[in-house]
């Protein structure tokens, strides 16, 4: 039992940062019905930049409130990740809408490697990592030889996830520019005539998705405490894998499809085989396919006729 | 010139798709205040004259000229034409060259709304949402592009009121309101067809263009679409560019009414003059075998 809860309390922490990838995916998917495959490199540049903001910040001007740093590693973050996929978006995917479908697609993917190189011939190849950001745990049971903990970076990461799954929500739901996103998703065409300028919320939508990807980028490191150049894709696959499962296009679905794959992949580990365990997240993808095409969230296809 | 009350001047309209002439040498006027009808039978045309006018087609010849504000702006055309802008804006008035501008400048900027054939409402929105759409430059600006709108700035809240209430004056005149956080997809299709109508009047239009907005009412209801569009134009002065097939809405509502067919303007005048025309006759009934020739000849084929 205590082993079961422990696993719960590491399956969540893990599909929290999910979560927040899967987002981009499907609201980037939900507005201009293309899958960013570079979004999970997105999430590894971001990586990259929280950890240089968090040496900046801790070596060269020697900030030691563990809060400050964190919340200066966030806020640098997420404006530098928000820009580069303005960027992207600006430099590769604009200049193809209105193209064949397949073409952003394409673009994507070169855009996802072209990242992935740059991290790679720029930071270099190994891991780098940092010194622990937050030590500390609590002990939550310890009747047996085993101790249920929850630890205080995995409390920070749900207490985070939560905040900002709030703020977007509202963002989504309440505000101008989310009642034009969503109006986009549904009639883009007609937005436009409306007088909702589709250029300018399509960007909006790239830079809110980054910057989710970046508190996810954040948590990454400090729960993991080193990045790399590859980690971008495996996390993204899962992700993406999430925003499917949720159903593509609803964003609750990508919340919730995020915690499943992060549970769904740590209890395989902790009670099949660990080597297995993106097998296991991945057959996921391909039943979800199969059985359940429009996700736990989505609507069903309406054929119109 | 044209004349003070011109708010929309079509001339000269020209679109080609390669061999095929969907209009040719189109010219009329829309007056501020009334109602105008575009007629003429299936592939005459009409659809694609709304979509030069708003954007959508860059016609291949002509000049689409929309004016708001002091007619005195009128005198500026010719300039604005050689000067290859998209339009001039004037404290007391602006001027438009609709065929410069790409669609969603013409419903931002020159203030031109439209409806489809289809009902393309955002049927995954509420009502009011569909409506705050219509609304949403104005929103915009009063949110600082929505940092400002997140935060809870109070200017930003009062402009969101304010287009609240704007919405719900809208619906309550349509007898919407009870319906006003449904889905709009939920609604039935006579209710869909006027909230299409009510959302193009939240843009604040100077023109409006409605695609056969009485397509597949009932005569009842088609009855009441017709006292809200004459109630429109009379309490806003606004211009109405209207297609449509049902000629109860079309004879009963128009100030004037443009006959197409072929992609030509075959009359053009009060519903009166129009529905004795012989050429609107002949293109909407046919002729007698042996008047083909004649008739061809008259309309130009």
């Amino acid at each position: 039992m205590e082993y079961f809860v422990q696993q719960l309390i590491n399956g969540i922490t893990l599909g929290s940062i999910y979560g927040l990838i899967a987002i981009g995916y499907t609201m980037v998917f939900g507005i201009i019905g293309m899958v960013n495959f570079a979004h999970g490199d997105v999430f590894m540049v971001s990586a990259f930049i929280a950890l240089i903001a968090y040496l900046i910040v801790t070596a060269w001007l020697g900030i030691a409130s563990v809060a400050l740093d964190l919340i200066a590693v966030l806020i640098v973050a997420m404006a530098f990740t928000s820009l580069v996929n303005w960027v992207i978006e600006r430099v590769a995917y604009r200049p193809l809408r209105g193209s064949f479908r397949l073409a952003p697609l394409i673009s994507a993917i070169g855009m996802s490697i072209f990242l992935s190189n740059f991290v790679q011939v720029s930071q270099g190849p190994r891991n780098k990592s940092i010194p622990p950001m937050v030590q500390g745990e609590f002990v939550l049971s310890k009747t047996h030889d085993f101790p249920v903990t929850l630890s205080y970076k995995q409390l920070i990461i749900w207490g985070i996830t939560a905040l900002l799954l709030l703020a977007f929500w509202y963002l989504v739901a309440k505000t101008s520019l989310g009642r034009a996103q969503r109006a986009c998703e549904q009639d883009r065409k007609m937005a436009a005539l409306l007088g909702v300028d589709v250029d300018r919320t399509i960007s909006m939508t790239f830079v809110i998705a980054a910057a989710l990807a970046a508190v996810a980028g954040t948590m990454y490191l400090m729960y993991y405490g080193v990045v790399t150049f590859s980690d971008g894709f495996v996390p993204g696959v899962k992700a993406f894998t999430a925003a499917v499962l949720g159903g593509i296009g609803s964003l609750p679905g990508a919340v919730v499809g995020g915690i499943l794959i992060g549970l769904i992949e740590t209890f395989w580990s902790a009670y099949f085989s660990i080597d297995y365990k993106d097998v296991a997240a991945f057959s996921v993808l391909a039943i979800t396919l199969i059985f359940l095409p429009q996700g736990l969230f989505g609507r069903p296809d309406v054929e119109k006729v | 010139m044209a004349a003070d009350d011109t708010v929309l001047r079509v001339e000269h309209l020209t679109m080609r798709f390669g061999g095929l002439v969907a209009i040719n040498d189109l010219s009329f006027e829309v007056e501020r205040g009334t109602i105008t009808a575009l007629i003429g039978p299936n592939g005459a045309g009409k659809t694609t004259v709304f979509n030069c006018i708003t954007g959508f087609y860059k016609p291949t010849e002509g000049r689409i000229a929309l004016h708001r504000g002091d007619a005195t702006v009128w005198h500026a055309l010719d300039a604005l034409t050689d000067s290859g802008k998209r339009g001039i804006v004037r404290p007391d008035g602006a001027l438009f060259l609709l065929e410069r501008m790409p669609d969603h400048l013409v419903a931002q900027q020159a203030r031109v709304a439209r409806t489809f054939q289809n009902i393309r409402l955002f049927p995954g929105m509420t009502v009011l949402e569909n409506l705050l759409v219509a609304q949403h430059n104005a929103l915009m600006v009063a949110s600082g592009y929505t940092l400002l709108g997140v935060l809870g700035f109070p200017s930003y809240a009062a402009a969101e009121r304010a287009a609240l209430d704007k919405a719900r004056g809208w619906l309550d005149r349509f007898g919407l309101l009870a319906r006003a956080d449904d889905p709009a997809g939920d609604l039935p299709y006579g209710a869909q067809r006027r909230l299409e109508v009510v959302r193009a009047m939240c843009t604040e239009p100077v023109l409006l263009c409605l695609d056969e907005p009485a397509a597949g009412l009932n005569p009842r209801e088609s009855a009441e679409l017709n006292d809200l569009l004459l109630g429109i134009r009379d309490d806003h002065s606004l211009s109405i560019l209207l297609i449509e097939h049902d000629m109860s809405v079309v004879m009963g509502i128009s100030d004037s009414v443009v006959v197409l067919d072929y992609g030509v303007k075959i009359a053009d005048g009060t519903p009166e003059t129009v529905r004795n025309d012989q050429k609107v006759i002949a293109a909407y009934l046919g002729v007698a075998d042996e008047d083909v020739a004649k008739v061809e000849a008259a309309v130009g084929l």
